[in-house]
């Protein structure tokens, strides 16, 4: 082949999937831009551009600064816990300890199930009076309380079950790095007499960085991205104490139908991906490589 | 095999042993408890006696209350129509980047890149918008076609086409195939396990997806399972919990059915797809 034949021959196998990836994905956050600086369309009115109104209207919408804050919290209150139970999971998987196959099904199996599906059994779970929570606890004496309808537990209350979804999936990655890991390592530490911490803290820890890193990146887009639960626990409430960016985004955009306004806080959320893809390419990157 | 030097051993190892299936039963015990809703009467659902009578009435009463086999064909139809089209679109996609060399390679791939980020989860706003200008809201297909370029698995089967030995490639070359012939016969065959690892991943996914599918549908021809469960859990607050488990379970069966009996696959896959 000819150098222009097999650029045109690349091109045309590239063509269909760039086309649906520019038509669903950069099509639309192009789109998105401009839209946040237009007017929602109501009855015979039709959309006009409005300059920096929607982002006059952002900037003052006490519920936006309070979904941002609130998925601030749950990036915070999920992600470090999910990373620190998986790396315990993985390691006592990979150890020889008695029934580890049905531990790892243990697990692991939250992971698959639908978070729609999870959501409804964790719903019943937390019920007030009747839920296996509220029997457990009144079993020690403890009163009754509404997890999900109070503003102090409801978001920690969707945390739980969002570690519980997400611990299992990530450690799937560590236990394939520690199973990648050489045996010689553990040895020659064992003879220069460093404790089983020393070791996990200076050698496995370390090592398990890119891996981290991997499951970092992934924990933060899934907290802006899987809201699914709170439709069925909480829708958002009780007043806004757990509505995440995302799910606002859908009660402006698909309930309130003010799509302008929906287009200016997916804006905001994109930036925020972006700024996250930034600083992934820019110092994490090139900090976790040992190799 | 080498000895594990730092296994633990003796009253560490009892108290390790002890944690990680306390771990694991904690994990294990909201499913335990769906089960138990699910299978005995509502009267029991509660109260844990081992005496409470085994019942199939709760199952009977979910699965006649909405139609979940309408339900279960469109989930099916759509999570078969997605990884379809994305076996296609994804094998070429990578094929080119792996092994041609034409101008604006590099540009071209960070733009699918981006697709990492910001995935079609978080652009519900456009999305239907351009959906309603295509005239396909409340339709399969348009659960679907936003997924369909998918930049994952792209970047999973150029990673693995990378790996594919050059001589192979001239080989067959040299034999007379066209670079079609030579992706069909060379390098698809030997991105197989990649190629099940992906099918897993992207069929748990599609199934278990919700957000994007309430928007977009808003029928019983068109709703996937998910959806179908939030319409049915939510409008129907006369029924009691354990109609609402129960149709939780048998929306997850088939899923879970799959992964307890493919348990080993499922792991290996999901582990594959993340370390490429």
């Amino acid at each position: 082949m000819t150098r222009t034949a097999q650029w045109l021959y690349a091109w045309l196998l590239l063509l269909p999937a760039m086309a649906l990836l520019v038509l669903f994905t950069h099509y639309p956050a192009v789109a998105t831009f401009w839209q946040s600086f237009m007017s929602t369309p109501k009855g015979s009115r039709a959309s006009v551009f409005v300059g920096a109104d929607n982002y006059e209207q952002l900037v003052t919408d006490e519920v936006f600064w309070q979904s941002l804050s609130n998925n601030f919290w749950y990036a915070l209150g999920t992600i470090p816990t999910s990373i620190v139970i998986a790396i315990l999971m993985a390691i006592w998987v990979n150890e020889r300890i008695a029934g580890r196959g049905l531990l790892r099904l243990a697990y692991f199996t939250p992971t698959i199930l639908p978070m729609i599906a999870v959501a409804n059994i964790w719903l019943f779970f937390y019920t007030p009076e009747y839920g296996l929570l509220e029997q457990v606890l009144g079993a020690f004496g403890a009163g009754s309380h509404n997890w999900l309808g109070s503003k102090s537990t409801a978001l920690g209350a969707l945390m739980v079950v969002t570690v519980w979804k997400e611990a299992g999936f990530f450690m799937i990655f560590y236990l394939a790095a520690l199973q990648s890991m050489s045996p010689h390592l553990a040895e020659a530490a064992a003879i220069e007499g460093a404790s089983r911490w020393y070791f996990f803290r200076r050698v496995t820890f370390p090592l398990l960085m890119p891996t981290t890193l991997f499951v970092l990146v992934n924990a933060v887009i899934n907290a802006f991205r899987l809201v699914d639960h709170i439709f069925v626990m909480t829708r958002g409430g009780p007043d806004n104490a757990t509505a995440l960016l995302l799910y606002y985004i859908y009660d402006v955009g698909f309930r309130f139908w003010d799509t302008a306004y929906a287009a200016a806080l997916t804006v905001a959320l994109l930036t925020i991906l972006g700024l996250l893809a930034l600083a992934q390419f820019l110092f994490l990157e090139r900090r976790v490589h040992y190799q | 095999m080498s000895t594990m030097v730092y296994a633990p051993r003796g009253a560490t190892r009892a108290l390790e042993t002890a944690g990680a299936w306390l771990l694991g039963l904690l994990w294990v015990l909201p499913l335990l408890y769906a089960f138990w809703t699910a299978f005995h009467p509502a009267e029991f659902s509660t109260r844990f006696v081992l005496s409470a009578p085994l019942t199939l009435e709760n199952l009977e009463r979910a699965w006649a209350a909405a139609p979940f086999a309408r339900y279960f064909l469109n989930t099916v139809i759509l999570v078969t129509m997605v990884l379809a089209a994305q076996l296609v679109l994804v094998t070429l996609a990578a094929y080119a980047f792996a092994r041609f060399d034409f101008p604006g390679r590099n540009v071209l791939f960070a733009l699918v890149l981006v697709q990492l980020m910001i995935m079609p989860d978080v652009l519900i706003v456009e999305n239907y918008r351009t959906m309603t200008v295509l005239g396909l809201k409340d339709t399969i297909l348009a659960i679907g076609l936003p997924y369909m370029a998918s930049a994952f698995g792209i970047f999973l089967l150029r990673q693995t086409f990378k790996t594919v030995p050059r001589e192979l490639d001239d080989a067959a070359r040299v034999e007379g195939c066209t670079p079609l012939q030579v992706l069909w016969k060379v390098y698809v065959p030997l991105a197989r396990p990649t190629y099940l690892a992906y099918a897993l991943v992207s069929v748990s996914y599609h199934w278990n997806n919700f957000l994007w599918p309430l928007i977009i549908t808003n029928s019983v021809k068109s709703r996937p399972v998910t959806v179908g469960l939030q319409v049915f859990s939510a409008t129907d607050q006369g029924l009691d919990w354990s109609i609402i488990t129960a149709a939780t379970l048998l929306t997850t069966a088939p899923l879970l059915i799959a992964f307890l009996l493919f348990q080993r696959q499922f792991v290996q896959s999901f582990m594959r797809a993340g370390i490429k």
